[in-house]
């Protein structure tokens, strides 16, 4: 396998209004805040975490959707951070994106048909092969061809994101980042998105960026999952390992919230006490410092480094886990 | 658990709404009891009259196009659909009370806290201002609210979102109701802040000895903290039992559907096996069981005849023919 996407050290700082008038410093929101990884070809990365920490943002900085206000973006080895215009349009054709809310990411006045084939359309793909692909796209997603001239608002949640997918494929892409794909549908429908989104994968090969904040569904489609707290990362690794051997205390309480399913297992709880601080004002230090049951003055103090705490590549950014170093 | 008279029981209810095209029944005839101090959960997905059952009970159907045509709720014996909107007045709030889901918008952004803690204690209690803003002070501290002194006079903007819901609960608790409906009470919150509302439930329910009935979609929520669950399917109960004997031995094949749709941690990764298709639409239901569409073990007589619900264990229903040979029909 090969890397088809790295990202080192990205930032996204977003300006805010400057509240003190004789203040030179400018405020900012880091919604991402140093955040490094890569992924393989044909791998899915999950990527999990509280709203507000920053995930989806870091999903629209890597397609350069949001420019980075740091860092750089590799994608199949070439260096994309500064890439424009028509170079950008032409690498869109490789890495696309399925929204969160099948409501409002599809144009209302348009019918499906017209929704499929734009992207098609701007890339200059003639007329019979894009009918061609149509017939093929609603075919893998589970829609009838009749379907094809109908509006969005005839559709139900589940069609609608089956069509945002679809959509997403038309100029056959190697990377989707899927930003919360099934996190407005029903748990049956929800499974059924599943299951054709893995079908998918096998199908075209694809590479997946799942953003989500359902742990579960995350651990089922994830070969890796990044965990992030604050616009950091604070854990990545292989799903089994991390999801069995959790080494930051903010994925073990992430963890441990998660209602179980079976009543008779009784489970360890860790109940977090308050809320996530805001990204604008950051505690110092560690930035789980706040809520960690574990926190001591190194903490408050010192910011923690990504380190190899296991030796399968299982990476955690807390002061108390030891370090692995590779003989 | 008691088997004394039950704190609400509602009886054979139907809600419809008579829209331009066509009557939508949402609730087409559901049973169910809540005995003091105990938590049921109703679980169903968007649109399987969930929340309207609690909007029924509450008396706050919107009407029209929304009507009650057919059924009791009987709460404490009384039969609510009998009362006048003066009536339910009194009993929304010192007997039944109510936790929505949104907690970003079912507070008023123009006034404080405070002044909304305050408007439901003063209409429902005999009590002078200042004993009233001691009694909201107390209620603040109960639901976990840090530095409540101050923190009730901020307005619900400067609240997050599992602060807000601490604050609905609050005022939901105001007047000690017996009952409290919480429709969703934890959809719209993050995981970690899910298991904090989660437990202060729990610990409000033990030191209130009030009955909840728990509306969700989430079987997780269920089987953390009720007693009973009702799944419905498209207006009618699918099944009801214990919530143990429900996730051990559930019959029905909606809730078996549910449950293997759900991905599980602590399972190692297989296809998950949904439930094909779509929910049907409540103006024109399928003839015989309204799942039958859907369903992997449909017989011929599922689409033409509409089950019962039966008892197949003790204190456990079913609504679907593969069991309608199983002891007795429970007759409404």
């Amino acid at each position: 396998m090969s890397t088809l996407l790295e990202v080192k050290n990205i930032k996204k700082h977003f300006p805010l209004k400057n509240e003190n008038f004789f203040s030179r410093e400018k405020p900012v929101l880091k919604a991402v805040d140093g955040v490094s990884f890569s992924i393989e070809a044909g791998e899915t990365l999950g990527l999990v975490g509280e709203s507000g920490c920053g995930k989806s943002t870091a999903g629209r900085v890597m397609l350069k959707l949001l420019e980075p206000t740091e860092g750089e973006i590799f994608f199949k080895g070439e260096n994309i951070t500064s890439f424009r215009g028509e170079k950008l349009r032409k690498l869109r054709k490789d890495m696309q994106i399925i929204f969160q809310d099948p409501y409002a990411s599809l144009n209302p006045r348009k019918t499906i048909e017209q929704t499929i084939t734009e992207p098609m359309k701007i890339f200059n793909i003639p007329k019979e092969e894009r009918q061609k692909k149509l017939k093929r796209l609603l075919d893998v997603v589970g829609l009838s061809s009749y379907h094809k001239s109908r509006y969005p608002h005839e559709f139900s949640g589940g069609q609608r994101q089956r069509i945002g997918i679809a959509r997403s494929l038309a100029l056959e892409p190697e990377l989707v980042i899927c930003d919360e794909p099934v996190s407005a549908l029903d748990v049956s429908i929800q499974a059924q998105v599943i299951n054709l989104m893995e079908d998918l994968q096998d199908e075209f090969n694809l590479t997946y960026i799942f953003i989500a904040h359902d742990l579960s569904v995350v651990h089922h489609i994830s070969d890796r999952v990044a965990v992030m707290y604050l616009g950091e990362l604070v854990e990545i690794g292989e799903v089994a390992e991390v999801y069995q051997n959790p080494k930051h205390p903010y994925t073990q309480a992430l963890l441990s919230a998660v209602p179980e399913v079976n009543p008779n297992q009784e489970k360890q709880r860790i109940i977090l006490s308050g809320d996530l601080p805001s990204p604008a004002n950051p505690p110092q230090g560690c930035k789980f410092h706040t809520r960690c049951p574990y926190a001591e003055e190194i903490c408050r103090t010192q910011v923690p480094k990504l380190k190899k705490v296991s030796s399968d590549g299982q990476m955690a950014s807390c002061h108390f886990v030891k370090e692995v170093v590779e003989t | 658990m008691t088997q004394d008279a039950p704190l609400l029981e509602v009886k054979n209810l139907h809600t419809h709404f008579f829209t331009k095209a066509g009557v939508v029944k949402a609730v087409d005839g559901i049973d169910f009891k809540v005995n003091p101090g105990e938590t049921l959960g109703i679980v169903g997905e968007s649109g399987s009259g969930k929340s309207i059952t609690a909007m029924s009970i509450l008396g706050l159907i919107p009407s029209p196009p929304g009507k009650i045509v057919e059924g009791e709720i009987n709460f404490k014996g009384e039969n609510l659909l009998n009362k006048s909107q003066k009536q339910m007045r009194k009993i929304r709030g010192p007997e039944i009370a109510m936790v929505f889901q949104d907690p970003m918008t079912s507070l008023n952004p123009v006034f404080t806290v405070e002044k909304q803690l305050l408007e439901t204690i003063l209409a429902h209690e005999n009590m002078s201002k200042k004993q009233a803003k001691e009694r909201a002070l107390e209620l603040l501290n109960l639901v976990g609210i840090p530095d409540p002194e101050n923190r009730l006079k901020n307005y619900p903007h400067e609240f997050s979102g599992g602060m807000r819901q601490r604050v609905m609960i609050a005022i939901a608790l105001s007047c000690n109701p017996s009952l409290l409906i919480a429709d969703e009470p934890t959809t719209a919150l993050d995981v970690t802040i899910q298991a904090q509302i989660l437990e202060l439930f729990k610990r409000m329910q033990k030191e209130l000895n009030m009955a909840i009935v728990m509306i969700t979609h989430d079987l997780g929520v269920v089987s953390e903290v009720c007693d009973r669950v009702m799944v419905m399917y498209a207006g009618k109960p699918a099944e009801f039992s214990e919530t143990k004997h429900l996730f051990e031995k559930g019959k029905h094949p909606y809730t078996l559907g549910l449950m293997n749709s759900i991905p599980k941690i602590t399972h190692d990764k297989q296809k998950l096996e949904a439930i094909d298709g779509v929910p049907p639409d409540l103006r024109s239901l399928p003839k015989g069981c309204s799942f039958a569409p859907r369903c992997k073990h449909v017989m011929d007589s599922c689409l033409t005849n509409d089950p019962d619900i039966r008892e197949v264990d003790d204190d456990h229903f079913v609504r679907c023919l593969l069991y309608e040979d199983s002891k007795k029909a429970v007759t409404t």
